[in-house]
């Protein structure tokens, strides 16, 4: 394995943790639009917390698309075709969601609750449909020497795919409402922290369940015993801070906790696999490995230069957009997005 | 039940058609939009901002309906044509990862600046948020037409293990049909923009009498701006095409033989097929009415030189490639692009006629219902001529995925079932259904609604400065 194909691993795995860090919690606010806003007033001042940054977030995913795309075309190719059905859920969601915020905003009062609802599923789909499929892949997929994912229902549905999946949108909804609790104001902060607290007592029984479930049904622990832990141990952790830092206010602290929970999930996920992309339950013959997917050196080392050139700007403006739009939303003065 | 190449190609062709009639939408929209608020800017008239926060906001219904479509286009590669993904992933990803990196980034961040910060950052600064989407936009243009363009014309390049690699990314950006490709497509959404807003402006001018001033005024300098992008982009679109043209007669000759019906060589010099019949089975033309010397002009700026036919070309693809069928489908080539080049000097004259007939002089335009018709008809032009384009360029392109190294039929995913692929197409065609009657609602709805529904353009100074710390503490 060369260090550009090292290098390229690292970071779609930084961009998955990026997306999810980020679009986890608009995914979970997208939720609360329907589980936590009373009155369309409180559902327009959530959607006002996301409405700027949103579609940026989403770009992560994107370009972990493309990066996959670019840098592992193999990877990609077996992935996106084996997890048809899935990746369509995926679009739906991704696709109802994302024209909500506009159509809601334009339409006649008496049809916007429509466009509330479409917000809220979309954005329930796509993180369960993610954290079923990397929790599925984990455990290996039947892929043939040609590198042909045919994989069959339980093969993608199957216990520990399914804790996956509750756990990666319960993980989202709690780091919405994080998100909530730092961004707004009036008695909709107040709820979203009693919401919150309420659900880190079954986020812990989810976090023991998928430990359990992750340990008879791949190899983790076998191949990747100490990152294993470790990272295991840092969602605990770190779900734990989330939890004591809103119990005493501190709303910051609690919303990153609950960011990097995701990007442990995503660093666990990402290490156990090392240095597979997918792992064949045929014969490990078959594994299909990061030296073995990746595009040319020369393509690996021209996307190295763009990335390292691009992505300091890309950062920066984020960051000052998230530093314009910093103020908390209020109740009262919200414009109705 | 159908086969899965055929149920994949109708999906590229469904998916893409439809993410084809916002993309343009978007990026022309947002040109106007831009102009617009640059006026604002520079001429200090709040009128001008009505006019940008008006379009604006068709602007942004018709970018939330392109980003969501886009995210299809991104996903189906691998999902439906994963060997051609394996095959061709060392230089097609390339440019999709720089498409986000460089352009999508760019444009969803500041997107979400500019509709959030009205009136609370400066006008200058604001104004910059949307030039700078506009920018993103043909970026994004940019970086996908030099991955079309190697499909189209695939350079820099060998072929390894089995698969295309790239050795040379200088000449995949420098490929002589991005330019062409570029400059073709950023001047049609140029046009759409232009011609669609001067259109919908010219649609609610017919309902003058139930308009306010505000909006009867608003919707007649709407049309001119409009009518100006759209000039500017109809010469632009046609002078490219010209390249463009030919250049295809040199590296796509199958392509042009059958945009022009001509299965023999043509005589020398060449009668251009004003309309045209084939019968695709027999190869053979069933009636056509022709025009001296034009094809020549056109394809060689000359009054001589004959054109190969389809026969001949297929002769050499065999000698080339090997045992195969190579002819397009004839019909469709041939009339998608009349019906691009028919509808794009259409869009010309419109344009002009339309800029004379509402000078300041005599805008005697603005009177005539049968005028503003035109005008409003000429809507859906800037549609069909964009769709005929790109149906014309993907349907030529048979029977590859990229020309001279990769067919069709090998790129489908073979581990993807046809039950799949009839899901994912009744899907997508359910969605887009909805999403399409929705935005055309949403933008009637808000044509209706006018400008007037706009709050009163307020004089208050910027509430935020972006570049100081410390304004929102609570």
């Amino acid at each position: 394995m060369s260090n550009l194909q090292l290098f390229w691993y690292i970071l779609i795995g930084v961009l998955f943790a990026g997306f999810f860090f980020l679009e986890g919690f608009d995914f979970g606010v997208g939720m609360s639009v329907k589980t936590l806003a009373h009155n369309e007033k409180e559902e327009d001042q959530l959607i006002e917390t996301i409405g700027p940054v949103w579609d940026g977030n989403e770009v992560w995913l994107v370009t972990a698309g493309g990066a996959m795309f670019a840098s592992f075309p193999y990877w990609y190719a077996s992935l996106f075709s084996g997890y048809y059905l899935i990746l369509l859920l995926v679009l739906v969601g991704l696709i109802i969601r994302g024209v909500s915020f506009e159509f809601r905003h334009h339409m006649p009062a008496d049809k916007r609750w429509i466009w509330g609802w479409t917000l809220s599923i979309g954005s329930l789909i796509v993180p369960f449909c993610f954290g079923l499929l990397f929790t599925s892949l984990v455990q290996g997929m039947p892929i043939n020497a040609n590198g042909d994912l045919s994989a069959t229902f339980t093969d993608y549905v199957n216990p520990l795919s399914i804790v996956g999946g509750v756990a990666l949108t319960l993980l989202s909804y709690l780091h919405g409402l994080n998100y909530i609790s730092l961004k707004t104001t009036g008695p909709i902060r107040t709820r979203a922290r009693n919401y919150a607290q309420a659900l880190y007592g079954v986020a812990y029984v989810g976090l023991v369940a998928f430990a359990i479930l992750l340990y008879f049904n791949t190899d983790f622990f076998e191949v990747r015993l100490t990152s294993t832990v470790i990272f295991l141990a840092l969602m605990v952790i770190l779900t734990v801070v989330a939890n004591l830092a809103l119990f005493k206010g501190k709303e910051k602290t609690a919303f990153l906790a609950s960011g990097l929970t995701m990007v442990s999930l995503v660093a666990l996920l990402f290490t156990g696999l090392f240095p597979r992309l997918i792992i064949s339950s045929i014969s490990p013959e078959y594994d299909l490995l990061i030296e073995n997917a990746s595009s040319s050196p020369y393509t690996l080392k021209i996307m190295s230069f763009v990335a390292i050139g691009l992505l300091p700007f890309v950062l920066g403006y984020t960051i000052w957009s998230y530093y314009i739009f910093r103020k908390r939303i209020k109740h009262t003065d919200v414009a109705g997005y | 039940m159908m086969d899965i190449v055929t149920l994949a190609r109708i999906q590229f062709a469904m998916t893409t058609v439809f993410h084809y009639f916002f993309v343009p939408f978007s990026i022309g929209t947002g040109l106007v939009v831009a102009i617009m608020e640059t006026l604002y800017v520079t001429k200090k008239d709040e009128f001008y901002k009505k006019m940008a926060k008006f379009w604006g906001n068709i602007f942004l219904l018709s970018f939330a309906v392109g980003v969501v479509t886009g995210l299809i286009q991104e996903f189906q590669f691998g999902m439906n044509w994963s060997e051609y993904s394996r095959f061709m992933g060392d230089i097609f990803g390339a440019p999709l990862a720089v498409e986000a990196l460089l352009a999508f980034f760019l444009e969803s961040t500041f997107l979400g600046l500019w509709m959030f910060t009205w009136d609370k950052v400066s006008p200058k600064l604001h104004v910059v948020f949307m030039w700078l989407v506009f920018v993103g936009s043909m970026m994004s243009a940019f970086w996908i037409l030099v991955a079309n363009s190697f499909m189209q014309h695939p350079v820099g390049y060998t072929i390894n293990n089995g698969r295309a690699e790239m050795n040379d990314f200088v000449a995949l950006v420098t490929n002589p049909k991005v330019m062409y490709e570029f400059s073709h497509v950023i001047a049609g959404a140029i046009t759409l923009g232009g011609i669609a807003v001067a259109g919908m402006a010219a649609f609610r001018l017919l309902k003058k009498d139930s308009l306010t001033e505000l909006s009867r005024t608003v919707y007649q300098k709407s049309l001119r701006v409009g009518l100006w992008v759209g000039l500017v982009g109809s010469v632009t679109v046609l002078a490219a095409g010209d390249f463009q043209m030919k250049a295809m007669l040199e590296t796509q000759p199958m392509k042009f033989a059958a945009a022009e019906g001509l299965y023999e060589d043509s005589e020398d010099p060449a009668a251009w097929t004003l309309v045209a019949w084939m019968n695709e089975k027999e190869k053979e033309r069933v009636f056509g009415i022709e025009v001296p010397y034009v094809l020549s002009i056109l394809s060689y700026h000359e009054l001589s030189g004959s054109v190969d036919g389809m026969n001949t070309i297929n002769e050499r693809l065999i000698e080339e490639y090997g045992e195969r069928n190579y002819f397009p489908p004839v019909n469709a080539l041939f009339w998608n692009f009349r019906v691009m080049a028919g509808f794009g000097m259409l869009m010309l004259m419109v344009s002009i006629v339309g800029l004379f007939f509402t000078r300041k002089k005599k805008p005697i335009l603005y009177e005539k219902p049968w005028m503003l018709w035109i005008v409003a008809l000429t809507t859906f032009a800037p549609f069909l001529a964009n769709t005929a384009g790109w149906l014309l360029t993907e349907l030529g392109r048979y029977p590859w995925t990229a020309y001279g190294l990769f067919t069709i039929e090998e790129s489908v995913s073979p581990n993807v079932s046809a039950t799949s692929l009839l899901i994912s197409n009744i899907s997508y065609f359910t969605l887009f259904t909805i999403l399409g009657s929705v935005m055309v609602y949403l933008v009637i709805r808000t044509l209706k609604k006018g400008p007037d529904a706009l709050e009163a353009a307020e004089h208050e100074e910027p509430t935020i400065d972006p570049f100081a710390g410390g304004a929102f503490n609570e």
